[in-house]
């Protein structure tokens, strides 16, 4: 059994993920899983140059410790790990990974996906997307473009 | 009136101008601070897809200020 079940960190350096798969590694482990989120080159039909990620690191590291606690008891996970960038990001590179073992493939798929869905909703991260057109802007926010994927200031 | 510190995150700090500031206010939950900041600075997101933090710790909008706390402001979230 890892000494460490679940460890997420926030780091402004590449992601090892040969080097956390090791680290999930147990004798009654039958299944690993896991997920990486990339930055890709198109948004909300604009054209995408690059990425800055901004993160509070002290709530952003407790709350994903608590989503990995979360699903390991929820799934029955042996150990489960991720980890999200910050900084400056270009395409194709990798912004977040999660990964899980577990004795059997159902509760490794399901873990991983609760752990990446509940990242996406409850960590304070945000993204500042770069365009061809030289404009940027803050992703989810309502910023005053129309297309914004937040909504748009009216509400509707 | 007590004396509490606001921080502003991505699309707030820029709003705001500023990555924090020291408030003397009236407000008595966090939810009436970031009303007041919200008018004075602009901000265009509604508070229900915001967040806010109060020492480090997630708070809900109804959390009672205390004079010294560091109350900080997250606009909705886009990690992954």
């Amino acid at each position: 059994m890892p000494l460490n079940r679940a460890t997420f960190e926030i780091t402004d350096r590449p992601i090892d993920a040969a080097a956390l798969t090791h680290e999930l590694r147990a004798d009654s482990a039958g299944a690993y899983a896991s997920f990486e989120g990339w930055v890709r080159n198109l948004n909300e039909g604009q054209d995408v140059t690059a990425l800055d990620y901004e993160a509070h690191e002290p709530v952003a590291v407790s709350e994903g410790e608590k989503i990995l606690e979360e699903a390991l008891e929820r799934f029955g996970l042996l150990a489960a790990a991720s980890r999200h960038r910050v900084g400056h990001l270009e395409i194709g590179d990798c912004a977040v990974w999660v990964g899980v073992s577990a004795p059997h493939r159902g509760s490794a798929f399901e873990g991983c996906r609760y752990i990446i869905d509940e990242l996406k909703q409850r960590l304070p991260i945000w993204k500042k997307e770069y365009y061809l057109n030289g404009h940027s802007d803050w992703i989810n926010c309502v910023t005053g473009r129309s297309d914004a994927p937040g909504g748009n200031p009216t509400g509707s | 009136m007590i004396d509490v510190t606001a921080r502003y995150f991505a699309v707030f700090r820029e709003q705001a101008g500023q990555e924090a500031e020291v408030l003397s206010t009236d407000a008595v939950t966090a939810g009436e601070l970031f009303a007041q900041i919200a008018t004075r600075h602009g901000f265009t997101d509604p508070m229900a897809r915001c967040k806010v933090a109060i020492n480090d710790e997630l708070a809900g909008w109804e959390e009672e200020l205390n004079e010294g706390d560091v109350v900080l402001f997250f606009p909705p979230v886009a990690g992954g």
